[in-house]
């Protein structure tokens, strides 16, 4: 039975993504411009029969996540820029402790306070780490309404796969942008999900204990080892959108809101018969390096178009290796871009 | 002859060497949780949420599911297990650094809230694991490493009675204050502990136990000493009893 299209913002596409994937507990602080995401679960979790809490910071928000995670329940909190600062010590003991809980980040202008407008300035603090330690989280970038709501749905089933925080990165163009979608069948979640892990008092087997701390010799080497071959083996969860590469002498770069915008220039520039393609990371860790890097082996230049100073543009470089022209256009915080904003950067790029 | 069983410890206390210092009263204080949890039947159905501080390891002594939670979070993240599964005894174990300074926030809005959870709450009137460094709780003209002159009202405040603030929040069902420095206090501490466990049991709401303690190495003294500190200094500033006890429907 196909699902009838609902016309949503990006933002409750998030929510019901999540409700629809089988969360059922919610845990935030308000911040904008992600308030939709609260507002709606503040309804739909009790409804559900699940639970809400108004945390008192995202602090606390962020490690009511890590105790329901370690219970193997699908939980999740949100947040904006300054917020997601505050929860980076808890993603941190997640990702030590091995949890699976989903966050969502609607990023903002910054550092500070900075404004309330759409920015991709949060790339280095999602995908290199965020908090302290030798980890990473699994990020997603939604392009579209429908892809928001989708990837929420794979945000759960990845966070439970291997047992680590997803990170959902949108701004607020996303978030607050209306389109229509199609929803999915809400998932049936296993209620025994984490069985093999999850706390739930021992009964009469052996206890089981969450923790990040390992003292004695060599463990925390083995560990940290543990974690790093989870990440490679997440490399093959890379999700990208691939946009008339094929002939393209330039192949632009760009995720989330700006990829988008990115190919509506691009399908202008095309009429006029510039050769310019798109890749449009999905995934931005782990990051599709080897299809960029295919691309540089053809012999195509890149310009790399971001919504911040430059810094996906450090992995683009990375994935190309020195083999091809590098280019990037950055578009300052406190703007909403437009088609038009990237014509000239573009051409610029072609003719060089 | 037959022998008769004088003393048998919890079956819920590891059999294990201990890490704590000798007269320590973090030991003393594992022991009373096991020994309640087990007089209650609830130590299989039960999630322990530790902390950071010299009672991190709590997980090595106590044979229970247990989370580590982040420096003072423990409240945050015992919310979050108790609000996923209700059905499961849910109590946290919180050093004063841990509860008083970095977590206060989370402790006070956990209590608001009357969070379905049992609290342990160890006052040593110092931070242990780091060495002796001040604590909200630490008292007028004690010295530590970073109070070295030994505190002051005017310069850092006075020590915070956590069970007193704590019993003044609306959704707290159960406050209160006790000793493990002798016999008599230990037996108290005992009854105490059990009915703010037994508070959660029946549904009513957040309990909460501070013990006072002893950190006999960061005070520098002998085991003994640092026992009569408790009697002497620390309980007439932190009188024992009970602060809070609504056994009413919440
Ligand atoms: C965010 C953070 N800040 C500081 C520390 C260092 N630290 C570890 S234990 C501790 C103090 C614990 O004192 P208390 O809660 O009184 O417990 P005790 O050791 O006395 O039992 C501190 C500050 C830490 N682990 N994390
Ligand atoms: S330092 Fe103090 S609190 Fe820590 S184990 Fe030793 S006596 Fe106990």
């Amino acid at each position: 039975m196909l699902m009838s299209r609902i016309f949503i913002k990006g933002n409750v596409a998030i929510a019901r993504g999540a409700l629809d994937a089988g969360c059922r507990c919610y845990f935030g602080y308000p911040i904008t411009p992600q308030n939709d995401i609260p507002e709606f679960m503040s309804k739909a979790m009790p409804e559900a029969g699940g639970e809400f809490v108004q945390a008192e910071s995202e602090v606390a928000a962020a490690n009511m996540l890590l105790g329901a995670a370690a219970c193997g329940i699908r939980a999740m909190t949100s947040s904006s820029s300054p917020g997601m600062s505050l929860k980076q010590e808890a993603l941190s003991y997640m990702a030590g402790s091995e949890l699976p809980g989903v966050v969502v980040n609607m990023n903002r202008g910054g550092p500070g306070l900075g404004d309330i407008g759409p920015s991709q300035g949060d790339y280095f603090q999602s995908v290199k780490g965020g908090g302290h330690g030798d980890y990473r989280l699994l990020v997603l970038a939604p392009g579209t309404v429908q892809e928001a709501y989708d990837l929420t749905i794979l945000a759960f089933e990845l966070a439970f796969a291997y047992r680590n925080p997803v990170l959902i990165l949108g701004d607020a163009i996303i978030g607050q942008m209306q389109e229509p979608i199609t929803p999915q069948k809400p998932v049936a979640v296993d209620p025994f999900e984490g069985g093999s892990w999850r706390l739930e008092g021992a009964g009469q087997r052996e206890p089981r204990v969450i923790k990040s701390l390992h003292l004695t010799d060599g463990a925390l080497a083995g560990h940290n080892l543990k974690l790093q071959e989870k990440y490679q083996r997440a490399g093959k969860e890379c999700r990208h959108e691939e946009f008339l590469t094929q002939d393209a002498e330039l192949i632009v770069v760009a995720y989330g809101s700006i990829g988008r915008i990115v190919k509506s220039t691009i399908r202008k520039l095309r009429k006029e018969g510039v050769r310019v393609g798109l890749i449009r990371p999905i995934t931005l860790f782990p990051f599709p390096s080897r299809v960029l890097f295919d691309l540089a082996d053809q012999g195509k230049k890149f310009l790399t178009i971001e919504h911040n100073m430059g810094q996906m543009v450090e992995d683009v470089r990375l994935a190309i290796c020195g083999k091809a022209e590098s280019r990037f256009y950055g578009q300052l915080p406190g703007n909403l871009p437009t088609p038009n904003d990237f014509e000239q950067p573009i051409i610029d790029a072609v003719r060089s | 002859m037959e022998e008769v069983l004088a003393y048998k410890s919890p079956l819920l206390l590891d059999d294990r060497l201990s890490h704590y210092c000798p007269g320590c009263h973090h030991g003393t204080v594992h022991k009373l949780v096991a020994g309640c949890l087990e007089e209650l039947g609830v130590g299989d159905n039960t999630v322990c949420v530790g902390s950071i501080g010299c009672s991190v390891f709590i997980y090595n002594y106590l044979t229970l599911d247990t989370v580590e939670a982040p420096h003072g979070r423990a409240p945050a993240v015992a919310t979050g297990v108790k609000r996923s599964r209700p059905d499961k005894f849910v109590f946290t174990y919180q050093g004063d650094g841990d509860l008083a300074s970095i977590g206060l926030a989370e402790i006070m809005h956990a209590a608001n809230r009357g969070e379905r959870i049992s609290v342990v709450f160890v006052n040593n009137t110092v931070y242990g694991m780091t060495g002796g460094q001040m604590a909200p709780t630490t008292m007028i003209g004690q010295k530590t490493t970073t109070c070295p002159g030994g505190r002051c009202a005017d310069r850092e405040g006075l020590p915070m009675k956590m069970a007193e603030i704590i019993a003044g929040l609306g959704g707290v069902r159960y406050s209160a204050r006790v000793a493990v420095n002798n016999i008599k206090n230990l037996k108290k501490a005992r009854k105490v502990l059990k009915k703010a466990f037994e508070i959660q049991l029946a549904g009513k709401g957040f309990g909460f136990v501070e013990f006072l303690a002893s950190c006999p190495t960061n005070w520098r003294m002998t085991s003994l000493a640092a026992n009569e500190r408790v009697e002497k200094e620390m309980i007439p500033y932190f009188p024992l009893g009970v602060f809070k006890d609504e056994q009413g429907d919440s």
